[in-house]
């Protein structure tokens, strides 16, 4: 909680002194507001008391009262400040944080949870900072200043409101003894619910075509039951809460009136006027003392949800930074990549991904890896634009190291076409020319790339051309469109190094085919690493690297390891008919 | 629920209307609610009784103040006379004789006769009198009539009673202040028997209103759960999963959450607002007045913050949904996002969003944190209004002293339960918004009941036909599928090939109902489909999608899927056959480990799984959608001969982008833009030279 606060500006540090010390005034002006309270009922009661006296006290007690309100207003505008403060600087801070992490982290935490962390787990944090740093600074200082007022009035009061705070804090701390754990159930529940309501959402066709409606029904009954459960018991305890805590108020100020009523009674005649004075004094401070421990349980009542969130999001903040920034900006070499013995694996896995790979992309080249599912291909090229880093040996792009480039350079050099076409929210001219500096010949570039791509027939048909809108993911447009489109992203930036992966395999083998012939003559010079899964799509390539449980096992052209390479020509032959393998 | 479609005000986005519909569904829990919110009420009024009686009880106690006046205005009536009696017996004795054998000088008269009763007279100059059974002896007397001339009028009360404090036992016994403790112990078990039961009821109804919104909360969840396999599949095209997530968890719990605690406390906050409301104008109706005039405008702005926050309440929600939707896209999308230097346009426009998010909640937390001070300024405000205004009317006698001190009270219950209701009617309002979030969902069109329908059982036949079938998206304006036409035999292997967006997925959606079509018919065994319930459809079909879904469970239970008459041997012996047993045997739980935290399962492995279950089901047809795209060459061979021996025997749909898979196919369709525009089997489509031929040669180009 307190490495959150750094997030803190020096103006919220400010803000919460000055609401401190308005809180305090706060405090001292309804703790004055009493005194004119009785001396206008005295007043009021006693005889031939004059209209004027009256007005003014009740004048003294409107003023306090406005004072108290004033200040609760401004403290109300500085926490709220502070609140929305926090939660502004914590969001960005985790936001930037999240864009620096390397991907096998965002695996670890999962994106949907990142997301929840970003904005629900703020949220429940900012809730309790806008309420609880009132309560926080008030419920102490109203607490003590109360007490010192009825400390040395009588003993036996003392010990009456002594013994309901202890009432209260013991069933407050068992309450939350009880409920506490099942907090944690409840969230946990809550999760599940989710994910069978998601799996049944997800899955819709299966669960039709399996006819199987009744059977994630059940599931979902039996969770949701569980859940209901739970809350009911959790909420029960809950109920107990309330009607003690004012069962306790009340019977407090009843055992303060009749202990006074005896105290009263026994005393001598000139002590039992000084007693009772006491005693309606006593009975209002010590509903103050309790107040203020109620609001302090509030807290901590708040204080366990929230304290799950400030884990959840210091666990990302704090996560090592594994891919750090370079200096250089500039390689040695243009449009090459080199792999020399590198060797991949999870960091906290056992087994290597990828063992001692090595071979050379030069300039203009194609370089195809191909190979089964789980093979690595993906892993070894997600090494270039170091999504993960190698875990032994070197990648170098321009004869430079990855790890030394200033990332943003490393970027520039690079062309990459994700597996799984990636668009955003917003025209067509902005997805091809995202994170692209160009200024001059904008809509020549983006019209070239669209045209490259294969994507220029469907960008001309639609609504509007170029500015068509494309919704976040590109739900509005098929499959094939989509990675037309991104492709064309990369296109339109001119990279010395294009990096596809597996971005073919969502179009069809014509608009396959015409894309890397337009592709083939429009990129003459630049690098091209291919990871297909058809063979038709990199027999042309100037070097096939085949691929098997992350070793290489084959390196040359279609033909040679049609010869040379057993798996290689497995995987032709199950694609291929002989009378096409022949005929090449 | 059909008959709740015809409701025009379901869409409007109305408050009131909103409520309605929420109390209509509570209705089967109508008895519980009056019965909790009678016991609110009960606590609520026993609220205002207890105010009363403390101020009783005060009185009571401030009795024991005040000393017996009557006593002691006897007792120096009484001892002056006897003073008086004395002294001028005393003066009618010559000096040197005796009054009651003590002698009397000169000098002894003087001194009495200025009120200094020289010692050795005290114990006998004056008879003993008694009041009220109690003897008070000559000394006494003295002592007391010595304090008597000290006493001053215009003196303090605490001052007259330490002097008192000085008279003798005798004295002090009848005049000291009587408190009626019996009076007090009977007034004090009162009140606690009244706090006792306001907490028990308070508890009892809390109790109820828990039971009665969790149990309200788990039937919302159900029949959102259950509504889910009701709607047509078209509705999830055009609505995010997220959304309607949100509304099985986020909606349904506020709106648990405020009845539980909102509901009740309004009627709480309601009954102490009337009852205090009607006590004041049953004590005195020009009080009353003053107290609802001087709290009056604490009312109106109340109600003005009230509409203000809640129009920023909307807005942080609205920004917040913004901010999430940006922050979805790029975490999603962070590999692209980094590649493209895209981080600087992120950036922006999360700190656009950020700062809107900022200045939404600044503006909504301290609207609404405004509410309780203000309230309880108008409290203290309405408090002086009323101590002045019964001054004045106690000064023209109007009123009596009492009629304030009630008021006083009157006036905090009336102006406290002001806020209370306030924050209530603020979370009713977001309760209000989630319910018809709800509400909405649980109206939409449902798939039509289906009747009259034919049984087919699965030993028939197996010939489909398309005639004409024409279909259109919702929202497009071009049919996807335009007057569709085709023959199937019985047992034929048939594969549908085309570019994207030809419409192959469209043509197998529409055979397994999960769309109705437009126009023309789609027959089984020259049934129309029309005519054949979903159920039994999806009974004759075995479905395989591109889409690897698994659902949280065992490997074993993920195939053996819906279907528990499988026994573990027979998913062993299907493993076996598509080359996964062996795969499985190697994870930690074999076929019992879970799928959910198992990442080291591929696409590939996810898909053979997915046919594993497929072959768990014993139909006359089968579809494959794109069944085999996620696996390698290598292992879609295995996954090939496997399914040889899954289509022999049925007729089945082969939908593929490798034509590799389906060149030993009875029949190709060739479908472009929703038509059949080629049909045949490899070899003659070859030489054809058309379409197919291009398609198919292409993936031998570079």
């Amino acid at each position: 909680m307190l490495k959150l606060f750094k997030n803190l500006h020096k103006k919220d540090y400010i803000f919460i002194l000055v609401s401190f010390i308005l809180i305090i005034m706060q405090v001292w002006l309804e703790l004055k507001m009493p005194d004119y309270m009785s001396k206008v009922t005295v007043l009021v009661q006693s005889d031939g008391s004059r209209m004027s006296e009256i007005l003014l006290n009740g004048l003294y007690m409107i003023l306090c009262a406005f004072g108290s309100l004033i200040s609760t207003i401004i403290v109300g505008y500085l926490v709220a400040s502070v609140s929305a403060s926090f939660s502004f600087n914590t969001r960005k801070k985790l936001f930037n944080k999240i864009e620096d992490l390397s991907m096998s982290d965002v695996k670890k935490f999962k994106v949907s949870s990142l997301i929840t962390r970003t904005t629900n787990d703020i949220t429940q944090i900012e809730m309790l900072i806008a309420m609880g740093l009132q309560l926080l600074i008030k419920a102490p200082v109203t607490a003590i200043w109360a007490v010192t007022k009825i400390l040395n009035k009588n003993y036996t009061w003392s010990i009456a409101t002594l013994i309901a705070v202890m009432v209260l804090l013991v069933v407050i701390v068992i309450l939350t003894v009880i409920v506490m754990p099942k907090f944690k159930i409840i969230q946990k529940l809550t999760d599940r619910l989710n994910n069978v309501t998601r799996e049944n959402l997800n899955g819709i066709k299966v669960v039709r075509a399996f006819n199987a409606e009744s059977f994630q029904e059940e599931k979902f009954d039996e969770v949701n039951d569980n859940l209901t459960k739970r809350q009911l018991f959790n909420q029960r305890v809950f109920s107990v809460m309330q009607p003690v805590m004012f069962l306790t108020m009340h019977t407090l100020t009843l055992s303060i009136y009749f202990i006074g009523a005896i105290l009263i009674k026994d005393s001598i005649l000139s002590g039992k006027i000084t007693l009772f004075g006491d005693m309606v004094v006593f009975s209002s401070y010590a509903i103050q003392v309790i107040m203020s421990f109620l609001m302090l349980a509030m807290i901590f009542m708040m204080m366990p949800r929230a304290a799950v969130s400030v884990r959840r999001i210091n666990e990302v903040l704090l996560t090592d930074m594994t891919i750090k920034d370079g200096i250089k900006t500039k390689g040695k070499e243009k449009g090459t990549v080199e792999f020399k013995n590198v060797s991949f694996k999870y960091p906290d896995a056992d087994e290597y991904l990828l063992e001692n790979i090595s071979f050379k992309a030069n300039k203009g080249e194609v370089v195809a890896f191909i190979g089964s599912t789980g093979s690595g291909k993906s892993t070894l090229i997600n090494l270039i634009p170091r999504f993960y880093d190698a875990t032994d040996g070197e990648v170098l792009v321009d004869g430079i190291n990855v790890k030394d480039y200033k990332l943003e350079s490393l970027y520039n050099i690079l062309g990459y076409v994700p597996q799984k076409a990636v668009l955003f929210d917003g025209s067509v001219n902005f997805n091809v020319l995202y994170g692209n500096n160009v200024t001059k010949n904008r809509n020549e570039i983006i019209k070239r790339a669209i045209e490259v791509a294969q994507a220029k027939d469907f960008v001309e048909k639609l609504d509007k051309q170029y500015n068509s809108h494309i919704a976040s993911k590109g739900t509005n447009i098929s499959g094939g469109q989509k990675q037309r489109i991104s492709i064309a992203r990369a296109i339109a930036r001119d990279p010395e190094i294009y990096i596809f992966d597996d971005s073919f395999s969502a179009l069809d083998y014509k608009t396959d085919s015409q894309l890397r012939k337009a592709l083939k003559k429009y990129t003459k010079d630049a690098t091209t690493l291919i990871v297909a899964q058809r063979i038709g799509t990199i027999m042309n390539a100037d070097k096939i690297i085949v691929l098997n449980n992350g070793k290489c096992v084959g390196e040359g052209t279609h033909k040679e390891l049609l010869k040379t390479c057993e798996i290689y020509k497995q995987i032709a032959n199950s694609q291929l008919s002989k009378e096409e393998l022949e005929n090449e | 629920m059909n008959n709740r479609r015809g409701n025009p005000n379901v869409k409007a986005k109305n408050f009131k209307v909103a409520i309605k519909r929420l109390l209509r569904e509570l209705k089967k829990y109508n008895i519980l609610i009056v019965i909790s919110l009678l016991l609110a009420g009960f606590s609520a009024i026993l609220s205002i009784s207890a105010p009363n009686r403390i101020s009783k009880l005060t009185d009571k106690i401030s009795e024991g103040l005040v000393i017996n006046t009557k006593n002691f205005e006897d007792i120096t009536t009484k001892v002056t006379t006897n003073y008086k009696v004395a002294l001028s017996s005393i003066m009618q004795i010559n000096d040197g004789s005796y009054y009651k054998d003590v002698l009397v000088t000169k000098e002894d008269k003087i001194s009495i006769m200025n009120n200094n009763v020289p010692n050795k007279f005290k114990n006998i100059l004056l008879n003993d009198i008694t009041i009220k059974k109690t003897t008070i002896t000559s000394k006494d007397q003295i002592k007391f009539l010595n304090i008597l001339s000290t006493l001053d009028k215009n003196e303090k009360n605490v001052k007259v009673y330490s002097k008192l404090d000085k008279l003798p036992k005798s004295i002090s016994k009848l005049i000291e202040p009587k408190m009626d403790m019996t009076k007090i112990k009977q007034i004090s078990f009162y009140l606690m028997i009244i706090y006792i039961m306001s907490a028990l009821f308070s508890f009892i109804q809390s109790l109820i209103m828990t039971y009665v919104s969790n149990n309200f909360a788990k039937r919302l969840r159900n029949n959102i759960s259950n509504k889910i396999n009701m709607l047509p599949l078209k509705y999830f095209d055009k609505h995010q999963s997220g959304d309607i997530l949100s509304r099985v968890t986020n909606d349904v719990d506020t709106l648990s959450g405020t009845m539980n605690q909102s509901l009740s406390s309004l009627v709480t906050s309601i009954t102490l607002f009337l009852g205090s409301l009607f006590m004041m104008f049953y004590t005195n109706y020009i009080m009353a007045i003053t107290a609802i005039v001087s709290s009056i405008f604490g009312f109106i702005f109340m109600g003005k913050i009230l509409s203000k926050s809640q129009k920023y309440f909307k807005a942080r929600q609205e920004e917040l949904g913004n901010l999430n939707a940006h922050i979805e896209e790029v975490y999603s999308s962070l590999n692209v996002v980094k590649v493209y230097n895209g981080k600087k346009i992120s950036d922006k426009k999360f700190d656009e969003y950020n700062k809107k998010v900022y200045d939404a909640n600044k503006k909504s937390q301290f609207l609404s944190g405004l509410m309780m001070p203000f309230m309880g300024f108008i409290g203290n405000f309405g408090y002086v209004c009323v101590c002045i205004a019964g001054a004045l009317l106690v000064k023209n006698n109007v009123i009596t002293f009492g009629v304030i001190v009630a008021f006083m009270t009157y006036i905090r219950l009336f102006t406290q339960p002001l806020s209370q209701f306030a924050q209530s009617l603020t979370a009713l309002q977001s309760a209000a918004a989630s319910s018809e979030r709800v509400f909405e969902f649980l109206d939409e069109e449902e798939m039509p009941k289906e009747e009259n329908t034919v049984y087919l059982s699965n030993n028939i036949n197996g010939n489909i036909e398309f005639k004409n079938v024409v279909f259109t998206y919702d929202g497009n304006d071009k049919p996807t599928i335009n007057g569709f036409s085709a023959k199937i035999k019985a047992k034929e292997k048939i594969a549908i090939v085309g570019p994207t967006g030809a419409g192959k997925t469209t043509i197998v959606n529409l055979l397994m109902k999960f769309y109705n079509i437009d126009d023309g018919d789609i027959t089984i065994d020259n049934t129309s489909i029309k005519n054949i319930s979903r159920e039994n459809i999806h009974d004759l079909f075995t479905m395989v999608l591109q889409d690897t879904w698994m659902f949280d469970g065992t490997i074993k239970e993920n195939i053996k899927y819906n279907n528990s008459n499988i026994t573990d041997e027979k998913v062993v012996e299907i493993c076996k056959t598509i080359g996964l047993h062996h795969f499985i045997k190697t994870l930690p739980n074999g076929y019992d480990s879970v799928m959910s935290d198992n990442d080291s399962i591929s696409s590939g492995q996810r898909q053979l799984l997915t046919i594993a279950r497929a072959m768990t089901k014993e139909t006359p047809f089968l579809i494959l959608d794109e069944a085999t795209s996620n696996v390698d060459t290598r292992t879609e061979e295995l996954v090939q001969e496997a399914m040889d021996k899954l289509t022999k025997g049925k007729t089945s749909f082969i939908i593929a982008h490798r034509l590799s898979t389906i060149k030993n196919a009875d029949l190709i369709l060739v479908v472009k833009d929703g038509n059949i525009i080629e049909q045949g089997t490899h070899n003659q489509l070859l030489n054809k030279e058309g379409f197919y031929a291009k398609l198919y040669n292409s993936q031998f180009e570079i």
